[in-house]
């Protein structure tokens, strides 16, 4: 079959929509959808077109109502988007609901096969026949179930825009380059486009066009992200146990622990064990982290209840080790495939006693890539767990953006004495006690099994202990380590990532956010100051927070703290921080199961504002 | 005497016991400075590893220039998985009780064994909680009976049952009253290369010592039937009148080689149990637990399958030794990887 394609004809009556719109697809769980939504956005972003996925999936293996949302944005929005203008509606389950959803001047495609015909006129309809393209494809016939979902790609392509040629390109990346199942996709895809260009006319004004806009770029999720900053971390210990949305942490780690491969021996650095469950997953990585492996895990909420006892002790033991919480929705099992910021406030705190953790906050890919492997230097530095509270939309979906940059440091290994620095220590202090503080900081020197010094062991406990690491009930020694601790924390504050503040002294308003809302915010941000709201923004990238977060809540005539959570935890925490009355700090915090939007933090703060 | 390392016994020794005088676990201690005073173990390579309870308490009381790690209750497993294989250079004892790992830990207990990982296992078993003042433990015997808390009508555990069950290769049970089996053993398992679990029964004097008690001094001096004599010959040791051959057996006399060619001779006693027959092995346990026989002594050994390490496939370096060329990938190989996802 020899195809020539025809761009699509602009529409004659409508102003055109131009790479400023959303398409939403809805199918079934496991039927093979989630190729041809990857090559949609490999192919929009092969035309330089800034785009974002958000996969709205089930709790389930298969047959679950499945949404997925393509945004294109011209102006580099990558947020979720409150309106989708086009639904693939390819689930007779969810259709009636999905086409009831979509906004007037809407699309709607549709298996013709259905023969649901057109209940709505403000909206365009174009039905196309999923069975007999793929019949006609000669495709065999185990997978016609799930290539069928390429007919809506072709239907795509060739409705708004987008080359057939680049469809193949998309294919092929998807399949890294495997030509075989690329082509068999592709041979559904085509003979779809083409169909749709013999038998439909375009009535719509959504339009595809290639833009400059994502050349040099990368595509990624967050998860892969934290993966590949581990392992370019120096990670030597993994151990997990499966949870969603997390365990793709895990599994980029395993896809790219080759790059630490020993050259000559095929030996491995990196060593991934499947915990039995969360419980052991952390306990291994401190017994790792006390042996001077650097160690990391990855969970999700309800592990992180299941690590929160062995984390008092690393935090009193002071045991370094990263746990990466891929947060969706509790409490108890919750949503596990949606998102959500609501562990902030355990993590933070998290064990039984008076506990202080360090918790980071990535916004991004590119900061998950980095906090992956300052996670661990941090660990090593301040000898104590370190959180990295990332969540499903970040971890889990496909993201645009700039290649990632090497570590601008070392790898930093702490007050970890050898022989000789040990040997050394005792020269100039004639002594060296586990747990006392000779800097100032807070942070003790410790040594770490297999040390060949006849004084480097030491005893390690949960229990009250000396500054020599021998077992005590007196109330001084407690007192002393604790004090000493709560320095240790102060001195965490100047080390981990600092906040990202756009400030102007002249603006009133100031914005507070964390996380994966980054990007709804800029948005925002751009269109309150088209409506004439001029907002400053402080965004968070861990906890203990410093003097500057302080400075900026209590600087500004009105402070709102934007947050992914239902009880408004940050907000919690400054109004805990901040010795002043926060009266005119107003908590806005979403927590509904989806990703914030730009839309939302709008209408909040206008509401707000017109007050 | 100083051992090969010029140590004197006394340099193995960690701090003053806490526990009850009498206690069965002070026993136990002694045991291992002995042994590791007798092997000239090098203590900078030593990791002692324990959990929650009176056992846990002990490895303070031994070679304290040994890196410890007391950790939470029923979770030494998985700090001994972490840092072993952060480190395979380490020898691990790790000391835990019949509470720590047949209730709480028993879920560790069990995936340890599975994925073999090297160390000494001792399990200080009195059928009692201690610490807490006299709870049944999982261990507790049918009909036991406590002060407080009644008769035990719920059977009782075999842990040595469950670590055969779970795929270990070296499972031993001894008596702490039995000084001399009980470092034969020790050495044994300290030559071993994978997990080995040594069930030891030591009395808890202040709550389950009664002379009827299953696990009383009393009861175990009168009652204990070792399953074989033992002499145990270290690596490089030549007897004076025999060759050593690895792995024969002559009557009564069985001879195992051990991962670093130390070997164990056992001769055998009235019942006949061979240690390298798993099903004759988990048969002498059920008939021990069905006739509440106390038969002590190496229970079961195999050739060590791959400890965790092997699987794991990991440098021969140990992990947390490695430079910081061998733990960051270069900028080149950043920059060929970003190239693949744009």
């Amino acid at each position: 079959m020899v195809l020539e394609l025809q761009p699509q004809a602009q529409s004659p009556q409508r102003e055109q929509v131009i790479n400023d719109f959303a398409l939403m697809v809805a199918t079934k769980n496991g039927s093979g959808s989630q190729t041809s939504n990857e090559v949609l956005i490999r192919s929009l972003f092969r035309m330089g077109i800034p785009v974002s996925g958000k996969n709205l999936f089930p709790s389930n293996i298969k047959g679950l109502p499945t949404w997925y949302t393509i945004r294109a944005s011209r102006d580099g929005y990558v947020a979720r988007s409150e309106v989708t203008e086009i639904a693939v509606t390819f689930n007779e389950l969810t259709a009636a609901e999905d086409i009831q959803n979509l906004p007037p001047g809407g699309v709607c495609i549709i298996p013709a096969d259905w023969k649901w015909g057109q209940s709505r006129t403000d909206i365009v309809y174009y039905e196309v026949p999923v069975k007999e393209t793929v019949a006609a494809a000669n495709v065999p016939q185990e997978f016609r179930d799930r290539i069928a979902n390429m007919v809506y790609v072709g239907v795509c392509a060739h409705l708004f825009g987008i080359s057939i040629d680049i469809v193949r390109q998309a294919l092929l990346d998807t399949f890294n380059g495997k030509e075989k199942p690329a082509m068999m996709n592709f041979g559904v895809a085509e003979r779809a486009a083409l169909w749709a260009q013999e038998n439909l006319t375009k009535r719509d004004p959504f339009l595809f066009e290639p833009m400059d806009k994502t050349a040099g770029k990368i595509l990624i999720t967050g998860n892969e992200a934290a993966a590949l900053g581990s392992i370019f971390g120096g990670l030597t210990v993994a151990a997990w146990y499966p949870i969603t949305p997390s365990t793709s942490v895990i599994d980029g780690v395993l896809d790219y622990k080759h790059l630490r491969t020993d050259p000559e021996t095929g030996k491995e650095t990196v060593a991934v064990v499947q915990a039995e469950d969360e419980l052991a997953a952390i306990g291994m990585l401190i017994g790792a982290g006390w042996a001077g492996a650097r160690a990391m895990t990855s969970t999700s909420g309800p592990g992180i209840s299941l690590m929160a006892e062995f984390t008092g002790l690393a935090y009193f033991a002071e045991i370094p080790c990263v746990v990466w919480d891929i947060a969706r929705m509790g409490p108890s099992t919750g949503l596990p495939t949606r998102t959500s910021q609501g562990d902030l406030l355990f993590l933070y705190v998290l064990s039984h006693g008076d506990t202080r953790q360090v918790v980071l906050l990535p916004s991004s890919v590119a900061e998950c890539f980095e906090f992956g492997w300052r996670a661990l230097d941090l660990a090593d530095q301040l000898q104590t767990p370190v959180f990295v509270m990332s969540d499903l939309d970040l971890g889990m979906n496909i993201w645009l953006s700039e290649p990632f940059q090497y570590p601008d440091q070392p790898i930093q290994h702490g007050k970890t004495l050898d022989k000789i620095s040990l040997e050394e220590f005792f020269a100039e202090h004639n002594e060296w006690a586990r747990y006392r503080d000779y800097d100032g900081d807070g942070i003790p020197y410790r040594t770490v099994p297999g040390t060949d010094h006849p004084r480097a062991g030491y005893f390690t406990r949960g229990t009250g202990h000396t500054e020599s690491a021998t077992y005590s009930e007196r109330r001084e020694d407690w007192v002393r380590n604790m004090d000493r601790l709560r320095r240790k924390y102060d001195t965490a504050r100047t080390l981990v990532p600092q906040p990202v503040i756009n400030f102007d002294p002249s603006k009133k308003i100031g914005i507070v956010s964390y996380g994966s809302n980054d990007p709804a915010i800029i948005e925002a941000r751009d269109r309150l100051a088209a409506a004439g709201i001029q907002t400053n923004y402080l965004r968070i990238r861990a906890l203990p927070l410093n003097q500057e977060v302080y400075d900026f809540v209590t600087g500004h005539e009105k402070v709102y703290v934007i947050e992914n959570n239902f009880d408004g935890q940050m907000a919690q925490i400054l109004n805990m921080e901040i010795s002043q009355s926060l009266t005119h700090m107003v908590s806005l915090s979403l927590g509904d199961t989806l990703p914030m939007t730009a839309q939302w933090i709008v209408d909040n703060i206008v509401s707000q504002e017109n007050k | 005497m100083p051992n090969a390392l010029g140590l004197e016994r006394t340099d193995y020794k960690g701090s003053q016991s806490t526990l009850c005088p009498g206690c069965g676990h002070d026993s136990i201690s002694n045991q291992i400075i002995s042994v590791a005073y007798d092997l000239g173990l090098p203590m900078h390579r030593v990791i002692k590893l324990s959990g929650i309870g009176c056992s846990s308490k002990t490895p303070a009381y031994f070679m304290g220039r040994s890196h410890a790690f007391n950790a939470v209750h029923g979770r030494m497993p998985s700090i001994a998985t972490g840092a072993t294989t952060a480190n395979r250079d380490l020898m691990t004892i790790a000391v835990s009780g019949d509470g720590d790992t047949g209730s709480i830990g028993l879920g560790q207990y069990k995936h340890l064994i599975r994925r073999n990982v090297p160390m000494v296992y001792i399990i200080e078993n009195n059928g009692v909680y201690g610490l807490t003042k006299g709870q049944f433990s999982a261990t507790s015997d049918e009909g036991q009976k406590l002060k407080y808390y009644g008769v035990n009508e719920l059977p009782s555990l075999d842990l040595c049952l469950e670590a055969i069950i779970g795929g270990a290769t070296f499972v031993a049970r001894s008596f702490s009253g039995d000084s001399k089996q009980v470092q034969t053993l020790l050495k044994a398992a300290l030559s071993h290369s994978g997990t080995a679990i040594i069930d030891i029964i030591s009395p808890c004097v202040t709550f389950n010592n009664a002379p009827d008690a299953n696990k009383s001094y009393p009861y175990g001096k009168e009652h204990e039937q070792p399953l074989h004599e033992y002499e145990f010959i270290p690596v490089g040791y030549v007897h004076p009148r025999e060759e050593i051959t690895a792995d024969y057996s002559e009557g009564d006399t069985i001879q195992v080689e051990m991962h670093d060619g130390s070997f164990i001779r056992l001769k055998k006693l009235d019942n006949g149990h061979d240690p390298r027959n798993r099903r004759q092995a988990i048969d002498v346990l059920e008939r021990a637990q069905q006739e509440q026989l106390f038969l002590t002594g190496l229970l079961y050994y195999e050739e060590p399958r791959p400890i965790l390490n092997e699987t794991l496939r990991l440098v021969d370096t140990p992990l947390a030794m490695l430079p910081d060329e061998k733990l960051r990938p270069s900028q080149d190989a950043l920059e060929s990887l970003m190239k693949s996802f744009m």
